[in-house]
């Protein structure tokens, strides 16, 4: 464990260090939703019922924000190379880099959701049950965009490629995410289906994505 | 322990670089491998390294660790630093130590072997590219592994730095350790065998 326990320190720390990630992602996800109101008008009814599908998109794009990079800065400084002569498969390697990327970008996202939600006019209710599908669906949305990350981890510009490839994959999170998180507005589908299909999302995600980036990995080392 | 490396053929976009190459490398030996640009040095490494797959032949290490597989008791230096910038010396050292087993020098022991004890708390992005390219070369004494696949280890060197490093491989070698160096300027070992490969022809 102690090799997998240091490259989840040295992410962290980078992540700290560089800055950017978790602060401007957040920034990031605060103009997605600020905008919105301008775009649909001062209806609060209307962005209350379209509260959850906001916070979701918005949400998923900031995922993919610093998500290219999750590679492809171990590529550029040799790194990507050097992980295949450590003791650990290079599965668990990318597994522990999307867990410190998820901890050190994603989450912040999803404490301050709640407090964004707000500018939407969300009540109690819908802020809670849209943080909580946030919690279980990001995974999912890391996992996909870390295959899209290290597919495109050695091209030069790859971050709009990463997320033409990626986005379309997210849909099926997003559909779940949304319809489970509506559920306190009344949304049709309740909540226990949609959030279930959604952890399933996740946890799928969590156990095959490490896979699919390693091979790309190896592919591209060639 | 021997590195045997039999019948090698490394082909590069379709071309072919190095063909049938067969050399045994024995403890304590080090291979100087020479040649123009473009002649495969760096793809030889790297094939070592197992980072390149050979279009034909294998090359395994004979007589290490049972328990472990050749690229876990292998060194690799390639042209890049594997740094982080944001992170300092120190930390990037203990990283790669834990990564890479440990079970040798700590970090300020191996950084004052290259000479650089004094910049280990510094922030690698505020060193010269000589410096870095030292903290880099200090990872091969901060995990203990017998084989040494160096590509260009002494670039952006001074002269202290690469004889430093010179007499740190001598010992590496004395200790029953392999190199197999790619380079341009004499690294400075007295007895170390040499490969000259020169675009498609071999001459061992």
């Amino acid at each position: 464990m102690r090799p997998l326990l240091a490259l989840f320190v040295r992410e962290w720390r980078v992540a700290r260090r560089i800055g950017g990630g978790a602060a401007v992602g957040a920034v990031f996800f605060l103009i997605l939703v600020a905008i919105m109101p301008f775009a649909l008008g001062p209806d609060l009814r209307l962005l209350a019922k379209l509260g959850p599908a906001i916070l979701w998109i918005a949400a998923l794009l900031s995922t993919l924000l610093g998500l290219d990079r999750l590679f492809q800065a171990d590529a550029e400084d040799g790194s990507l190379d050097l992980y295949a002569h450590a003791a650990p498969p290079l599965e668990a390697i990318v597994l522990v880099k999307c867990a410190a990327h998820w901890t050190t970008s994603i989450l912040p996202l999803i404490v301050v959701a709640p407090l964004f939600g707000l500018m939407l006019a969300m009540d109690g209710p819908a802020l809670g049950l849209t943080t909580l599908t946030l919690l279980a669906g990001t995974p999912a949305l890391t996992m996909i965009g870390a295959i899209g990350a290290a597919l495109t981890a050695s091209l030069r510009r790859g971050g709009l490629l990463m997320a033409v490839l990626v986005l379309p994959l997210a849909i099926p999170a997003l559909i779940f995410g949304v319809a489970a998180a509506s559920a306190a507005t009344g949304g049709g589908a309740g909540f226990a289906t949609p959030f279930a299909a959604l952890a399933a999302i996740s946890l799928f995600a969590i156990a095959a994505a490490p896979f699919a980036c390693a091979a790309a990995i190896r592919l591209a080392r060639e | 322990m021997r590195l045997l490396a039999e019948n090698l053929t490394l082909e590069r976009g379709g071309r072919r670089l190095v063909a049938g190459l067969s050399f045994a490398l024995g403890a304590g030996e080090a291979l100087i491998v020479s040649g123009p640009n473009g002649a495969g040095k760096s793809s030889l490494l790297r094939g070592l390294a197992g980072l390149l797959g050979f279009a034909a032949g294998h090359a395994r290490l004979d007589g290490g660790a049972a328990d472990l597989t050749m690229a876990e008791q292998l060194h690799y230096l390639g042209h890049a630093d594997s740094l982080k910038g944001a992170l300092t010396a120190r930390e990037n050292l203990s990283f790669w130590a834990a990564l890479l087993g440990g079970g040798a020098l700590s970090e300020t022991e191996a950084l004052r072997r290259l000479g650089l004890p004094h910049v280990a708390d510094f922030p690698v992005r505020a060193l010269s590219a000589g410096q870095q390219r030292r903290v880099a070369l200090a990872r091969l004494f901060v995990a203990a592994r017998p084989l040494w696949l160096l590509d260009e280890p002494t670039t952006a060197l001074d002269a202290a730095a690469q004889d430093l490093f010179a007499a740190a491989m001598s010992e590496h070698l004395a200790g029953g350790g392999l190199i197999v160096a790619a380079t341009h300027a004499p690294l400075g070992l007295a007895s170390a065998r040499s490969l000259h490969l020169a675009g498609g022809a071999v001459a061992a």
